[in-house]
Order: C-alpha cells, then structure tokens, then sequence
C-alpha cells in the first residue's frame, strides 16, 4: 500500500494550513494552537523556508540545517522577541497570525473572549487577548477545529478580531493593513473573495460533502459554481509530517478522520 | 540607602478603592506573595490593571476587586482561569476588557506622562463598543487619519517580582522576557518590587549581562525578599511553575467546599512565611 493511500483529515488540514502561509516571504508566523503550528512547521521545512517562527516563550527559533530537520531538537535560537517586542511587530505588521474562533460569522468577525452579554457572561472565556489589534494591523487566518454551527454563526457575541462589515465602517487609512487570509476547518478551506467580502467556500476536504458544510454553517455561504477538493500533501510533505514535525500523531487528536 | 520591608508593611500603606497594578504575564513571574498580603488584609473595592493570571482569579474570590482592567486573564498551562469566570458570570465586577497591545499602549502612555497615545489596535472592536469612553484622535499631519487615542492608565500602586534586586531597589529578572514589569512601575506613584533574593549591588552582573537589570531604583519605593515569592506562578530560571499546586487551586473553582478547604490551609495563614510551610506538607 502506497503512503499516500491513508492520508488522514488532520494531513489535510495540515497542509491547508500550511498553504495559508505560502508565499509570505520573511516574516513572523505566528500559528495559535496545536494544527496550526504544525502547518507552519510544515510550510517552513517545505516551501517557506524565509518565515520566522517563535518558541512561543521570547526567543525566535530557526532550523539548523536548510533542508529537513531530524528532530524539533535541531531548533537554533536567532533572536529575542519579548512580548513587547512581539506587539511593536504587530504594529509594524511583519506578521501572520492563525488564531482560534468560538465564534466567527459570515463577515468573518471573530470571538474569543465570552459567550453571552458582556456585562454579566453566561461563559467568560479568555479576554478579547490581541485579536482587535492583530486584525487592524497585519494578515490574518483562523483554524476552526470543530466547523458547527455554534461555531459559524449569524453574529458573534464579542467582536475581537474585526470582520469586512466592521473594517467598511472605518476609514480606508485605518483599514489598510486589514487582511483576513483563510478560514481552515476540519471540513473546509474558506476565504472572502467575493464582492461584498462575506465567506465564500474555497475547497473542500476529501470526503467531505457541500451540503455537510452548509449544514454545519449558521449563515448563508458564498458557493461558488466549481468547489475544488483541498489538496492531499505531496510525499515528502507527508515524509515530512509524519516522521519530523508531528512523529507522535498529536494532529489525529485534535481532528478525526 | 535600604528600601527593604515586608509584604505586611506595604499592603499597610494601602487602602480601600486603591488602582494597583500587578507585573507578570498570566501564571509568570506574579508577585503572589504581595497578593496573598492582600488576601490577607482588610482592603476592599480595588481596581487590579493586570495580563492576568492567579492574582486576578484569587483577588476575585477573595471578594477584593471591584474593577478589573486587563486584556486576558489565564493560568497558561490550563487556559480559562475558573475563578476570575466565576467572578464575571456572577456579575460581582466591573470589566474593562482591553487589547493586550492597548494594555502596553495605556501603561506606556502613563510612564510617559502623556494623556494618551494614539494607535490602530481596538479600532472597530467590541473593545469600543463597552468601552464607550474610549475616544479617538485625528492625525494632525496631512495623512488625517482618525486613530484610537489609548488613554494614560494611572496606576497608585504597582507590585511586580524579580530574580534578583539589591536593597537600594535595583531589580534583575533572569528568564527570557521582562513582561511590562518596568511600564507597571513607570505608571504607578508608588512601587513595590519582591525578588527571590536581595544581593550586593556589585554582585548584580554575576547572573546576568547589563541587559537584565531593567528596574532602576528609581521607580522603587520598596523592596521585599520574598524566596519562592512567585509560587505557584513560574519564577524562570530559578523555579518552574507548580503545576501541581496550581491544578489544586484551579480545581477549587468549581466547588465551593474544595475552595474554603483551600483558603483555610493555604490563605487564612497569619504570614508569608506560613504560606511557605504549609506548601511544604503537600
């Protein structure tokens, strides 16, 4: 049986997360959680070599050797970066951000910080964090490990990352940095290129139906005419994830197949 | 010139309604043993500026806080602190929800007595929308652009933790970030730094390099040695975190009899010093 015969749901997000960060050249990757990290290692071992990477504490790590790494113990510090340093750079904007939503609607404002009514919440949960800033100053995606409709909805809660309805109402100077990438779910790859920028359905994951993504999603979706299946990594991709950046198969936890 | 005392002697100077402001980042480098002191003392009806950690959630349950102003509150390794949750779901507090960046935005402005300081960060956010006093400020240059101006966050006292400091109030941190600990201090008018150890000022280079003393006595109008006085928050390099030790207290905040078994062997102990015998028998 050929290896790429039994490739899992979290190998597909995988590789559509790391796609997100194709072609951003030399900035900070910054993935939020446990499959967007291992997208980004992926993309940098396999085609985005330039992009920086923190250790999540204060140091930026890089790899050792230009091609692929035996282990996560070939990491080499390169730099400091400080959380203050880390919200400087998000003001000058060499940065992108994968963050987590609870929430996010079709507009694709995001929620993270509490469900119900600001004032007394029905579920605190982290604090609005650094997703309004993130949002207004450098490019942005989300992972959404669980795509339902208490997940996608009609309106988020708490806008803490900002959304295309939110960002027209402000001025084009204060709005130019604003840049929502892709959406990547355990079904889905989604993103805003429509004319009025509200979510359109980009590819689906293999296995995975239009009408089974529909049903999960609380708003009305862009479908455009001729939905592409997401990818299935290439060999080495697979090699790569599978012997070097996730050996221990922690992706098939936090996604099933 | 000896600026040192004890957590008793400065939570002495405090008083009820105060705005104090605590250093650290979540469960990092907290000074939990002024908080225990106040835990301990009679304060009430405080507004804490923090990045939120286990001096939030505990200052919360201990009924202490009346406003909270801060841009997350988390334990890290387990990410939803149970009893700050508890003290918003109630309704017992008043919340200023902020971006992390306007938090250093606010800080910084008030280091730098200035009224405020102007950025992108918070702009078409909910953060504006329950925060209606936020306003914002047009560039005066040609660019015109309209911008959030953060306000200056005046703080009447800071508490922050250090590795190492001498008596006269120089402080060291040693692990890898000095979080807004300096900006805390720059914010406050009257500073409080405890560190794991007080040494000689010319021994300040034996641990680290010149770049690790970012608290110049200046700022400080205290200094308390206070060993392990960053438990169960991690103290880099010189302790981790106690996960175990915090899983126990995160665990009290879903039952109310865990909680008062908590605070009696943990909280309602008569000194700092109690505290650290009774972690001891765990």
């Amino acid at each position: 049986m050929s290896i790429t015969s039994n490739i899992t749901r979290a190998e597909i997000c995988a590789v559509a997360i790391a796609d997100a960060f194709r072609d951003s050249g030399e900035i900070l990757a910054s993935p939020i959680g446990l499959l967007p990290s291992i997208g980004v290692r992926l993309a940098k071992i396999c085609f985005e070599k330039e992009l920086l990477m923190t250790d999540g504490i204060a140091s930026f790590v890089d790899f050792s050797e230009e091609d692929t790494p035996a282990s996560e113990q070939e990491k080499v510090i390169e730099g400091w970066i400080p959380y203050r340093a880390i919200f400087d750079l998000v003001l000058s904007g060499k940065r992108h951000v994968m963050m987590g939503a609870t929430q996010i609607d079709r507009y694709g404002n995001q929620n993270i910080s509490l469900i119900g009514e600001y004032k007394q919440p029905k579920s605190q949960l982290l604090g609005v964090r650094g997703a309004p800033s993130n949002t207004i100053c450098h490019k942005t995606s989300y992972w959404v490990p669980q795509h339902t409709r208490k997940s996608f909805v009609d309106q988020v809660d708490m806008v803490c990352g900002i959304g295309h309805d939110r960002s027209a109402q402000l001025s084009p100077a204060n709005t130019r940095f604003h840049h929502l990438h892709r959406v990547v779910t355990n079904l889905a790859v989604l993103d805003f290129d429509t004319p009025d920028k509200r979510m359109r359905l980009c590819s689906i994951h293999p296995g995975v139906s239009i009408e089974e993504v529909i049903e999960n999603t609380g708003f009305e979706l862009s479908i455009p005419n001729n939905v592409n299946k997401s990818r299935s990594p290439s060999l080495k991709e697979l090699q790569i994830l599978r012997e070097v950046v996730d050996p221990n198969t922690l992706r098939e936890r936090e996604v099933a197949s | 010139m000896d600026k040192r005392m004890t957590e008793r002697e400065v939570v002495n100077t405090f008083q009820d309604g105060m705005t104090i402001g605590i250093g650290g980042w979540g469960s990092r480098r907290k000074p939990m043993s002024m908080v225990r002191e106040i835990l301990r003392s009679d304060l009430k009806d405080l507004t804490i500026v923090s990045y939120g950690g286990p001096d939030i959630g505990l200052l919360c349950a201990a009924g202490k806080v009346k406003k909270l102003i801060y841009g997350f509150v988390s334990l890290d390794s387990i990410p939803l602190e149970g009893h700050f949750r508890k003290a918003r779901q109630t309704g017992q507090i008043e919340a200023v929800e902020l971006d992390e960046s306007m938090l250093y935005w606010g800080l910084y402005a008030a280091s730098l007595r200035l009224p405020f300081l102007p950025t992108r960060a918070g702009l078409g956010s909910d953060v504006m929308t329950y925060s209606p006093w936020l306003k914002t400020v047009k560039s005066p240059y040609e660019d015109a652009e309209e911008l959030l101006a953060m306000p200056a966050i005046q703080l009447d006292v800071a508490l922050i933790h250090m590795n190492r400091a001498d008596q006269k109030g120089n402080g060291q941190f040693l692990g890898a970030d000095p979080y807004f600990d300096d900006l805390f201090c720059g914010a406050a008018e009257r500073s409080y730094m405890s560190c794991e150890k007080i040494i000689p000022t010319e021994a300040l280079l034996d641990e680290g390099s010149i770049h690790t003393l970012k608290i110049s006595r200046m700022l400080i109008d205290g200094v308390i040695e206070a060993k392990n006085g960053a438990h169960f928050t991690d103290c880099e390099p010189d302790y981790a975190r106690d996960e175990v030790f915090q899983r126990l207290y995160s665990a009290t905040a879903k039952d109310p009899q865990a909680w008062r078994d908590f605070k009696q062997r943990f909280l309602d102990v008569a000194t700092e010093a109690d505290y650290q015998e009774a972690i001891q028998c765990l």
